[in-house]
């Protein structure tokens, strides 16, 4: 795909580059946090707030660009984890203020923020580095071409790697820290809500936690995979091991597991194919559990045939 | 147009003047394919929230994207018919999928919904960029798919949109009864011999078939609002289902022509997003103002309620100690009031003012002092408070104390037919379990009942 002589390798006949290294690597870290993430959202039943704060992150991006005219980490990750915010808070309300169903209090906030996000984009066009197909879809093959360079005054700039990378990996770091210091408290308010607050464990405060490393995850992986294949890697990797896993600690493995396996599908995939590589990564996720249910299904019923023919 | 024409470029008033006149029949008749899509989707949209499935709408807007991609590439044609058909092929897949999941697997409903959303939309996007690379004619455009462009529809994409939007609304005309009979309780319906079966998937069709038409209009991402949004903004509105859909489909096809409108004067604008913002308008103002549900009147008639409370409490109050003092002594001050009910001076002294005006009591050199009036009003509250305490000592088996601290909070909403009732159970009982005398009816209280019932409702409602 990439032009690139500096390094070279070759796997199934085809030629590696340094960008393909570095487009796998910004993949794998945005499957991996999305993943770990993803866990907490499947244990939680809160799949469709995943789906929702990954939409509204365009317009807390949009917001901080147009605020700050910069599109710096900090300034994208306070826009984007306050709207995330916002959103989970503005459903919850609707659903209590409103009297109206959980889902569809979700719905009406996401799809409005989306909207506005989108007319941003296309009043301030000229301004804004994003396209509307770049919201949805991303263009994690660009990645390599935005890079950050210490120094550069003397002519001599210092090359560290591409911006996405960087971004999502400080991200990563984040997400791993949180995940491993509130491990026993995530662990209890995902599987006994109600204990948890009678241990007098904060569930909102942890509820609103995880909410926030789902802004941060989502705008980290924007640039790479777009609003709504970032719902694909929360959501896939995660569930697929939900069936498998008898632990927490099993299931966030068996989702790190499944994310890296569908990365690197996704890229050779989407190699052969001259396809978009984010979304083959999804659509190998989407694959890997469809055959995870097929092979569990089998066993079930040839269980259930065995018990048949016993009885 | 010619070139010293742009220095002035139309005004925003003349564009508007324009599309009214309709000269370009095309804009006439993407304002007439959008009023009915807005319409028939809120319609069909407002029978899935009913059957909590608000977001099937978004599933399946996602879910058909890589129909639209396959039969793109098999027919190499952007012929309505086939994209329509492979739309729907793959929506009613993920509909099955959506269904089949949780049935099956430990995988949650909504787990289900996100996973097939964003699967097909992977797919349909990993096949739009495999379509990219092929060297195939008149592609392009297929990409306005994501966000809904009105402007760049053909007339018959419009035809198309027409007769769906109408053959839904006839569909759901025809089978109404059936239809409601199964969105409340779809049991009850088998009991009665319906084919619930044949329905959901007649609704399911129509549902999908709404979806894949308004793709070109609104767009994958933002479908759902235009199912969803109209019915929920609706709901504050009425409890009747035939106003219900009349008025989410009303909803829909004012956000239809707000958007057209939008679209038309500032083309560079994408339709999906403004119809959304649009309903999201609509919704927030329907949130606020409707007048039943609407969160203004729940806030006024709230207020209303804590008025008349804290009220009645210094009513009460006085009449206790009108009682302390076995009725000789009328006039107290506020030390005496704060005595027997903790309230902040600053406040006592706004409730009493408040209470003059309405001449229920009447401030004398030494003090304040009931009314005639007010007096009956105090007695009326008082043999509601002792009668309830007695009722839920003998019959609930309460204390004394925590007797009080119920009747405290429904004095203020038994009606007097209730008051009349406990009063017969507890056989005309003369003394409340603290030893206090019971007052005796009085005709006025009941007076008061009509006025009671419609507080009683804002009472209720926010209990």
């Amino acid at each position: 795909m990439f032009e690139s002589n500096a390094f070279n390798f070759s796997l199934f006949n085809m030629q590696f580059g340094i960008n393909d290294l570095w487009i796998i690597a910004t993949a794998s870290l945005v499957a991996a946090a999305n993943a770990l993430v993803g866990t907490f959202l499947i244990l939680r039943r809160q799949a469709l707030i995943g789906d929702a704060i990954s939409h509204s992150v365009l317009l807390g991006i949009v917001l901080a660009f147009l605020a700050t005219d910069s599109r710096s980490l900090p300034v994208m990750l306070s826009g984007a984890v306050a709207i995330g915010i916002l959103t989970a808070w503005l459903s919850e309300t609707i659903h209590k203020v409103g009297r109206l169903q959980s889902d569809a209090s979700i719905g009406i906030i996401f799809t409005l923020f989306f909207a506005v996000g989108v007319i941003l984009i296309s009043l301030y066009a000229d301004q804004i580095d994003l396209d509307q197909e770049c919201v949805l879809y991303g263009e994690i093959a660009f990645v390599p071409f935005d890079t950050i360079s210490f120094g550069g005054l003397d002519g001599m700039s210092n090359d560290i790697g591409p911006r996405a990378f960087w971004s999502i990996a400080i991200v990563f770091a984040v997400v791993l820290i949180s995940i491993s210091i509130g491990f026993k408290r995530l662990e209890t308010v995902a599987f006994h809500p109600s204990l948890a607050f009678s241990l007098g464990i904060n569930v909102v405060f942890w509820h609103y936690f995880l909410m926030t490393l789902v802004s941060m995850t989502a705008v980290a992986s924007f640039d790479a995979v777009g609003a709504i294949l970032v719902v694909a890697l929360l959501v896939i990797p995660a569930s697929s091991a939900y069936l498998l896993a008898n632990s927490l600690k099993s299931m966030l493995w068996l989702a790190l597991i499944y994310s890296q396996a569908a990365v690197w599908l996704g890229y050779l995939a989407s190699y052969q194919l001259d396809s978009s590589i984010s979304a083959s990564i999804a659509v190998c996720a989407g694959l890997l559990l469809f055959m995870t249910i097929l092979v569990l299904q089998l066993k079930q019923w040839r269980l259930r045939k065995r018990s048949v023919q016993n009885a | 147009m010619q070139d010293f024409e742009l220095l002035h470029p139309p005004s925003l008033w003349y564009n508007l003047q324009l599309f009214w006149q309709f000269e370009d029949i095309n804009v006439l008749w993407v304002l007439i394919g959008s009023i009915l899509l807005g319409m028939s989707a809120s319609v069909i949209g407002a029978f899935a929230f009913l059957r909590r499935r608000s977001l099937i709408g978004d599933a399946l807007a996602h879910a058909a994207l890589p129909g639209v991609m396959m039969a793109f590439i098999l027919f190499q044609t952007r012929e309505p018919l086939v994209i329509f058909s492979g739309a729907l092929v793959s929506s009613f897949l993920g509909f099955f999928i959506i269904d089949w999941l949780p049935k099956n697997t430990k995988i949650k409903p909504d787990a289900a919904l996100a996973i097939t959303l964003s699967f097909f939309f992977a797919l349909g996007l990993m096949l739009l960029s495999y379509i990219q690379g092929l060297n195939i004619d008149n592609k392009s455009g297929l990409d306005k798919l994501l966000f809904g462009q009105a402007a760049a529809m053909t007339s018959s994409d419009i035809t198309l949109l027409g007769y769906v939007a109408v053959f839904t609304l006839l569909c759901v005309a025809l089978f109404f009864n059936k239809l409601r009979l199964i969105a409340f309780n779809a049991s009850y319906a088998r009991t009665l011999g319906v084919s619930v079966k044949f329905y959901e998937i007649l609704l399911a069709l129509l549902i999908v078939m709404t979806v894949v038409v308004g793709l070109q209009l609104v767009g994958v991402v933002l479908m759902a609002a235009v199912l969803l949004t109209p019915i929920a903004a609706a709901r504050f509105w009425s409890f009747n289902l035939n106003s219900l859909l009349a008025l989410s489909a009303f909803i829909g096809a004012l956000s239809a022509l707000i958007s057209t409108q939008i679209s038309y004067l500032a083309p560079a604008m994408p339709t999906g997003p403004w119809m959304v913002v649009s309903l999201s308008v609509l919704f927030i103002l329907s949130l606020l103002f409707a007048p039943q549900k609407g969160l203004l009147k729940r806030y006024l008639q709230l207020r209303t309620l804590r008025h008349k409370v804290a009220k009645e409490n210094i009513l009460r109050t006085l009449y206790k100690l009108l009682e302390r003092r076995d009725f000789k002594q009328h006039d107290f001050n506020l030390a005496e009031i704060q005595s027997l009910r903790n309230i902040d001076t600053h406040k006592l002294k706004t409730w009493l003012q408040r209470l003059c005006k309405e001449k229920l009591i009447e401030s004398s050199s030494k003090g304040f002092r009931l009314t005639e009036r007010g007096l009956k009003h105090a007695t009326a509250l008082t043999r509601r408070h002792r009668l309830w305490e007695s009722y839920l000592n003998q019959q609930a088996a309460l204390t004394p104390e925590q007797a009080h601290l119920q009747a405290e909070r429904i004095e203020h909403i038994l009606t007097a037919s209730q008051e009349q009732q406990l009063a017969e159970e507890l056989a005309y009982i003369e003394m409340d379990p603290h030893g206090n005398p019971i007052p005796k009816a009085e005709e006025s209280a009941k007076n008061n009942d009509a006025h009671r019932q419609k507080l009683n409702r804002a009472g209720d409602s926010n209990v």
